[in-house]
């Protein structure tokens, strides 16, 4: 019970101090009184009396501080009088205070902000059950060099089949639906994907509404179901509940809702509206086949097996299959595996550690440059502390209140810092939707401790640099130092000088960075995709196989629609291509064999990205014909035999001989006549050129959907409304999706690059800002320091220009210097980002003068102004102040 | 009256524990009733006096109530505890131990 009486005593001594110190007083008073009381007794005046009662008690103020001091809490007391003197000291010079709070802040929430998104995609564990033993399985095949490749629906049902690792094995597809709207609403076009029956079960996940597809929902004689997105079911639904076991039309046919997933579920990727089973929609032989890389392949390891096993066991499985099928040279050779959370993210990785590490530098600027700020104040105080020191004060005590100060602006910062995090993320969540795991990212607890660490961190190191500063030995030197008439002592010049080389050092590392990754994202952007990119407006739509039955039905469809557009006033040309135009994606590929070359040996036929095009789609789009002809007209359903290669199909595979008349087998052993050759395009901007084939649009007997071009001689957006009219009018439950210029579709593949190089940028601007103030603050500090000598300098007949060339060296010495450490430390680490960058060397010549340029410019222009002015000085006034 | 003796380290806080586990006293009073005690050899000093109440005060040992003093000024009185008591005791005990141990010593 006594530390109950203990608490009860020290929680009162907490909240009666005040209290508690009058009556005190009260206490040694009545002791002064009583002794006066006696003393008078004794035949003393009343005078003589109370001057021996005081004479006899001491030093009152000390016996009361010796009291005090007995009590709990003092130390806390402590703590708030040098936060009430750290805040007034501030407060008093508030121009100060809110630069180094600024500083901080900016400092601090880009760091916080970064760690957040670091954190929540590639540290947090998938919000699965035992996330650790959640594997993606691949296959690792030889043609092509494609180590993690998709997995083969039959490789998958073997290695399911056989394989002892694993406690489940599910498997996933990619599909898209036209979703008709129900009343008024538009018809829309859904991202979607299908997983098997099992998936759930294994990651441990439950709808959030309804249930799991069934293994009965999961074959594909089974009555269709699908699974709606959180998202989707509160936008198109209204959050309606009995939604489950209702239907909805996808590609016309009526789906039923067995369930509605939680608003966190999104995978594989966040932009998922539906799901459906993938053995119910996949047609049985794409399941069964062996060499056709369609699906992704989730695995949970067995306890007690590694990873390395069961790669070793899936690859043997792999390597039976491939050995039972050597005729077909596109089944894989082995297996790989990687954890499901590096498969995820793992394009973003790399940026976002680079992109970490360039915030950590902006906190180490800012941290140096309020320790700069604050070493300035410190010999402004010399002559205040050095009185201090010489009365007696602690040494450990000065060192406390300069933590202080420095822990009182680092915690404003910091608490603005997360203010700014916050909407830093806000900002990065509303402009990077495509990111990994987007809908993991916020400010959590962890990440507000972070921000706690990060200001103690700061606070310490900012304080610990400006105390050190103070060489509180020297009383009498620092006394006679700030005397009038002499300089300031070098030691805490040079100390200046030094972080401020750091500083430089830094910033010179950031704006390399960033320079870098400009360089290569205006390389980009730049790239001859090889095609017309101006005033050409591309758009998707499928025709539903419900409704459109005959091959006919579609290319009845499509040559209406394309004759109409063709007549829209304005419009130059059109056509149509399938599956993606240039610059948006890779889209897939093929084997192939020349008729008349000799066949090639086992298992090395080789392969070639392929596409289908109607004639018109080489002159919509702008790829340039280099001999032949393109389609003939007669390319119809059923009659469609020609084929059109790339210029660098070609070269690879027709050297030194005529294309034009020759035979490819491909696409299920049909015989194309090659009757053209077109110019390279590239699949995405930064990509290396590949053979491409392209074959008549009506090709395939089940062809459905296409991409519709139009290229106009002004500007292309405003026909994006009178063609969908157009559609609407052919049929209106179909709608178009992706309706983008081609500059739309180039800009999204590089929205990586341009993000990166956007915010590295930002980043390096604000270091370089914080550089040049922290010269101009040191320089002007200099030059402050130094007006009496530099008054007696021109009074001795100096001349203006040597004050001038005296004091930009001063200021110039350092950042030169800080400069050439920069350069060196960007030569050795530009190699970290070489996989972020593009047609661009990590030593690119270019960058590194345009930085040293840019940064000897800025330090000179912060250096000018001090030294203008000190070369300015009026010596008689010079000499005057003090 | 001579230079008054400095007290033993430490002993301060058992002559206080004894002197007050009379009767409650006042910080005065205590001074004056341990300097008459020990026939004015031991002289307590104020700048001791107020810190060693105010740590026994902390300890939980004395307690205090404010009073009216024999002159009709409120005053701090001081009064031991339960827990004082005890202390006392131990107190007591170890001090005979040591000063015992000293007189084999010195006699």
């Amino acid at each position: 019970m006594r530390w109950l009486t203990q608490l009860r005593r020290r929680t009162e001594m907490l909240f009666r101090r005040n209290g508690a110190t009058a009556r005190l007083d009260d206490e040694l008073r009545f002791h002064i009184e009583q002794q006066t009381a006696e003393n008078i007794a004794r035949g003393m005046s009343a005078e003589g009396a109370r001057l021996a009662a005081l004479r006899a008690f001491g030093n009152p103020a000390l016996v009361r501080e010796q009291a005090h001091d007995t009590w709990s809490w003092t130390s806390l007391e402590l703590l708030l009088g040098d936060v009430r003197y750290g805040a007034r000291t501030l407060l008093r010079t508030p121009g100060f205070a809110a630069v180094a709070i600024l500083v901080m802040a900016l400092g601090i929430g880009a760091n916080v902000a970064l760690f957040t998104l670091v954190r929540s995609v590639l540290l947090k564990p998938l919000p699965f059950a035992d996330p650790g033993r959640l594997v993606r399985l691949y296959e690792r095949s030889t043609f092509g060099d494609f180590p993690f490749n998709q997995s083969a629906g039959g490789v998958f049902a073997e290695w399911k089949k056989q394989s002892r690792s694993f406690t489940g094995m599910a498997i996933c597809g990619y599909a898209g639906y036209n979703l008709s709207g129900a009343g008024n609403e538009l018809p829309e076009t859904v991202r979607a994907a299908t997983f098997s029956s099992n998936l759930l079960p294994l990651l441990g996940v439950q709808p959030a509404l309804g249930r799991n597809f069934t293994a009965d929902d999961d074959q594909p004689s089974a009555n269709p179901t699908v699974l709606l997105s959180w998202g989707l079911w509160k936008r198109r639904f209204g959050g309606n509940p009995s939604i489950v076991n209702q239907t909805i039309l996808l590609d016309a046919r009526p789906y039923t809702v067995v369930g509605v997933m939680p608003s966190w579920f999104a995978f594989p990727e966040s932009a998922i509206q539906v799901w459906t089973p993938t053995y119910f929609k996949e047609p049985p032989g794409h399941m069964k086949a062996i060499s056709q890389h369609d699906f992704r392949a989730i695995g949970r390891l067995k306890p007690g097996v590694t990873a390395a096993e069961a790669v070793t066991e899936l690859s043997l499985i792999t390597r039976r299959i491939h050995d039972q099928n050597a005729d077909d040279s596109f089944v894989s050779v082995g297996a790989n595996i990687r954890p499901l959370l590096d498969s995820l993210v793992g394009d973003v990785k790399t940026p976002l550690y680079v992109l970490l590490a360039a915030t950590g530098c902006v906190l180490l600027i800012a941290c140096l440059n309020v320790a700069n700020l604050l070493v300035a104040r410190a010999a402004s105080r010399r002559r205040e502390e050095a009185i201090r020191m010489a009365l007696g004060g602690g040494r450990m005590r000065l060192l406390r209140q300069h933590l202080m100060e420095s822990l009182l602006l680092t915690a404003a910062g910091g608490a603005a810092g997360l203010a700014l995090a916050w909407g830093a993320i806000q900002w990065v969540v509303s402009a990077r939707p495509d990111m990994a795991r987007v809908e993991a990212i916020h400010i959590d607890g962890v990440a507000i401790a972070f921000a706690a660490g990060l200001i103690a961190l700061c606070a310490l190191f900012a304080g610990l640099i400006s105390s050190l500063s103070g060489r509180g030995s020297q009383v009498l030197s620092s006394l006679q130092d700030s005397s009038r008439g002499s300089s300031a002592g070098q030691a805490r010049v040079r100390l200046r000088a030094v972080l401020l080389s750091l500083e430089v050092g830094l910033t010179v590392m950031l704006l390399i960075g960033a320079g870098l990754l400009l360089k290569s994202y205006a390389r980009l952007r730049s790239t001859d995709i090889g095609c017309i990119t101006g005033n050409v407006l591309k758009m998707d739509m499928t025709l539903p196989e419900v409704k459109y039955k005959q091959p006919a039905q579609v290319a009845g469809f499509f040559e209406t629609l394309l004759g109409r557009v063709r007549n829209l006033p304005g419009v130059e040309a059109a056509g149509y291509v399938f599956p993606v135009v240039p610059g948006d994606g890779y889209g897939g590929d093929h084997g192939f064999t020349v008729v008349e070359h000799p066949a090639p040996s086992r298992g090395e036929a080789p392969f070639a990205m392929n596409r289908w095009a109607d004639p018109g789609y080489f002159a919509a789009i702008g790829i340039p014909l280099l001999r032949g002809h393109t389609f003939d007209d007669n390319q119809q359903p059923g009659h469609a035999t020609e084929a059109v290669i790339s210029q660098a199909f070609a070269r690879q595979y027709f050297p030194g001989e005529d294309p034009i008349g020759k035979h490819l087998r491909a696409q299920g052993d049909k015989t194309y006549e090659i009757v053209g050759v077109v110019g390279d395009v590239r699949f995405a901007a930064g990509e290396e050129v590949r053979p491409m084939m392209y074959f008549a649009l009506y090709a395939d007997s089940d062809m459905n959907g296409a991409t519709l071009v139009v290229r106009s001689g002004r500007d292309v957006t405003q026909y994006a409304t009178p063609i969908q009219r157009i559609v609407a009018g052919l049929d209106r439950d179909l709608p178009v999706s992706d309706v983008l210029t081609m500059d739309q579709v180039l800009g999204r593949g590089t929205l990586d690059a341009s993000f990166d190089a956007t915010l590295l940028g930002v980043f390096a601007a604000l270091s370089l800002v914080l550089a040049a103030v922290g010269l101009f603050g040191v320089l002007s500090y200099i030059v402050a320091q130094r007006t009496s000598e530099i008054g007696i300098r021109i009074a001795l007949g100096a001349r203006r220009e040597q004050v001038l060339r005296l004091v930009l060296l001063s200021g110039l010495r350092p950042a030169l210097i800080g400069l050439a450490l920069g350069l060196a430390a960007s030569a050795a680490l530009a190699r970290e980002i070489q996989s972020m960058l593009y047609g661009t060397q990590p030593l690119d010549a270019a960058v590194f003068a345009a930085v040293a340029g840019t940064l000897l410019v800025v330090a000179a222009a912060a250096c000018a102004a001090p030294a203008w002015r000190a070369s300015r000085l009026d010596p008689m006034q010079a000499l005057r102040t003090e | 009256m001579g230079k008054p003796n400095d007290l033993v380290q430490g002993t301060l806080d058992l002559l206080i524990l004894k002197t007050i586990s009379l009767e409650p006293m006042h910080g005065w009073a205590i001074a004056k009733r341990i300097q008459q005690v020990s026939g004015e050899v031991l002289q307590v000093q104020q700048g001791s006096l107020y810190p060693a109440l105010h740590r026994l005060e902390q300890q939980g040992w004395i307690k205090a109530k404010w009073a009216e003093s024999e002159t009709g000024r409120q005053a701090k009185f001081y009064t031991l505890t339960a827990a004082g008591r005890g202390q006392l005791g131990k107190e007591t005990a170890s001090w005979n131990r040591l000063s015992a141990a000293i007189d084999m010593i010195v006699t």
